[in-house]
């Protein structure tokens, strides 16, 4: 190790929420993540018509009105039932908790593109006549939408903010929400990233555009980070929601405790509006480890960020091996291959689905890695079956963003 | 159209707009807002399914007019003949 933790406060994590396009809850997805069970199906989106994509079936009946959902948006919806599901998970005793004391901190991709997309359709429809375009549009895409919702629904009266931070978002509303609980802003963040990516035309539209859009006639194949064969982004949907507290806080309640965030950082390329550079994500990772005190010979788990864009996975391959090249400890995972790139969410459902690890002891795989790249060659890669790792303690999450933004988040295994 | 058609025009908005409400049994002599979960954006929502509909634009003085069923539909009566 290190020389220590540089906090002086300990931060964990004691709930859960999630809904990904292979489970809609932390037990089903991590079976799924086990058992090799991709999420990505056929899907039809406007103008383009079929594509891949990851589709969540939660219920979104759970905790809102059919009235709600048709007020709200869908990433609204997302995210009041992980909110929800994860103040269950954590056994808070809601009725009587100060919401005032209580912030929401969801990164996302994007917002807005959903409800602009269907109000220019539907006024498409009447000659582009701009009196029928919805009232509700502006509260729909004012970007503080998704936490906004979840604070209406279980009525929060603290801060909340959606952060948006391209596909570094997941992590990115984690870091917030420790930050502001060491501000002692807030006692409980409800925190993570969420996306309704799959229901903008656009964001299919551009990674076409940009020769990075998955196709494969087996779906469930079509995920690929690191294969020489991959031949772009699968979209997915999602949302993953922790409740976050000082860990005097969860004791003195009895909570369970399913990690420590011990150390994270975020930095800027400043340099590409799409490519990514390793030399700036090496460095991300470098300050993480430093201010968790800890060594890359520490952490058991990397899960990569890689979205199976061919610069995209070789850059964070040269990144990971600078860092990592001779690590022994190290096992490499990425979840995208299960389930496509959930965008906001990504960073969020990524984390979550490696927590139990600290339970099982078991590394899941990244799966649709037949024929690696030579230049994504890592030997660490934990390929197509799950790996079991005697006392996983430490696991570190990647995530990385268009316009050159990089988080990283280390989670260790709780101990007093 | 008819009044009586004109009312089920009006009851299947509510319906797609307060999904959750039964409307089996509104009174159309008492104010929406007084039988349901009816804010402001919803009462426009009423305004807009309508000019969606039936192209008829509702200007903001005569809203009053859509308070209950029946002051709607004789609201609309005469604005709806031809429709």
């Amino acid at each position: 190790m290190a020389d220590g933790n540089s906090y002086t406060e300990r931060i964990v994590i004691t709930g859960v929420g999630l809904t990904s396009p292979n489970g809609n809850s932390l037990s089903e997805f991590r079976q799924n993540l086990l058992s090799g069970k991709s999420g990505v199906v056929p899907y039809q989106t406007r103008y383009m018509g079929d594509v891949l994509a990851g589709v969540c079936n939660f219920d979104t009946l759970k905790y809102q009105k059919r009235k709600d959902l048709r007020r709200g948006t869908r990433v609204g919806s997302v995210s009041v039932y992980c909110a929800n599901e994860a103040i269950i998970d954590a056994g808070l005793d809601w009725p009587n908790v100060e919401k005032d004391r209580v912030g929401v901190y969801l990164g996302i991709t994007e917002h807005g593109n959903v409800e602009t997309e269907n109000e220019v359709y539907e006024i498409s429809q009447f000659d582009y006549d701009t009196s029928v375009w919805t009232h509700h549009h502006n509260p729909r895409t004012v970007a503080n939408n998704a936490a906004g919702e979840v604070t209406i629904n279980l009525g929060i009266t603290g801060p909340h903010l959606t952060i948006g931070a391209a596909c570094a978002a997941g992590n990115a509303g984690f870091i917030q929400a420790a930050q502001m609980l060491r501000l002692r802003e807030v006692d409980i963040a409800i925190a993570g990233g969420v996306s309704e990516s799959i229901h903008t035309f656009g964001i299919f539209a551009s990674f076409q555009s940009q020769g990075a859009l998955a196709r494969h006639e087996d779906p469930t194949k079509a995920s690929r980070p690191f294969d020489k064969d991959r031949n772009g982004i699968v979209v997915a949907e999602g949302g993953g929601i922790c409740t976050v507290e000082r860990l005097d806080d969860a004791l003195a309640r009895g909570a369970k405790i399913y990690g420590e965030i011990i150390g994270y950082a975020m930095n800027s390329d400043a340099k590409d509006f799409v490519l990514p550079d390793s030399n700036r994500q090496e460095q991300c990772i470098r300050l993480a480890l430093k201010r968790a005190g800890v060594t890359p010979d520490d952490i058991d788990i990397v899960s990569s960020h890689a979205t199976a864009t061919e610069q995209g996975d070789i850059e964070e391959s040269r990144a990971l091996r600078n860092v990592f090249g001779d690590c022994e400890n190290v096992a490499i995972n990425n979840t995208k291959s299960f389930i496509g790139h959930a965008m906001g969410a990504a960073g969020a459902l990524e984390l979550l689905g490696n927590i139990p690890s600290f339970e099982d002891n078991t590394v899941h795989a990244t799966i649709n890695l037949d024929n690696i790249d030579p230049e994504c060659a890592l030997d660490q890669l934990v390929v197509n079956h799950p790996l079991k790792k005697p006392n996983i303690q430490y696991i570190l999450n990647n995530s990385f963003g268009m316009l050159g933004i990089n988080s990283v988040v280390i989670v260790k295994k709780y101990t007093e | 159209m008819s009044p009586a058609e004109i009312r089920q025009v009006i009851i299947d908005i509510l319906a797609k707009i307060a999904p959750d409400e039964d409307l089996s049994n509104l009174d159309d002599e008492k104010p929406f807002r007084e039988q349901m979960e009816l804010d402001s954006m919803d009462f426009l929502d009423i305004v807009m399914e309508l000019r969606k509909l039936y192209r008829i634009q509702i200007p903001e003085e005569d809203y009053h007019n859509l308070v209950t069923m029946d002051s709607t539909v004789t609201y609309l009566t005469p604005r709806l003949k031809d429709a």
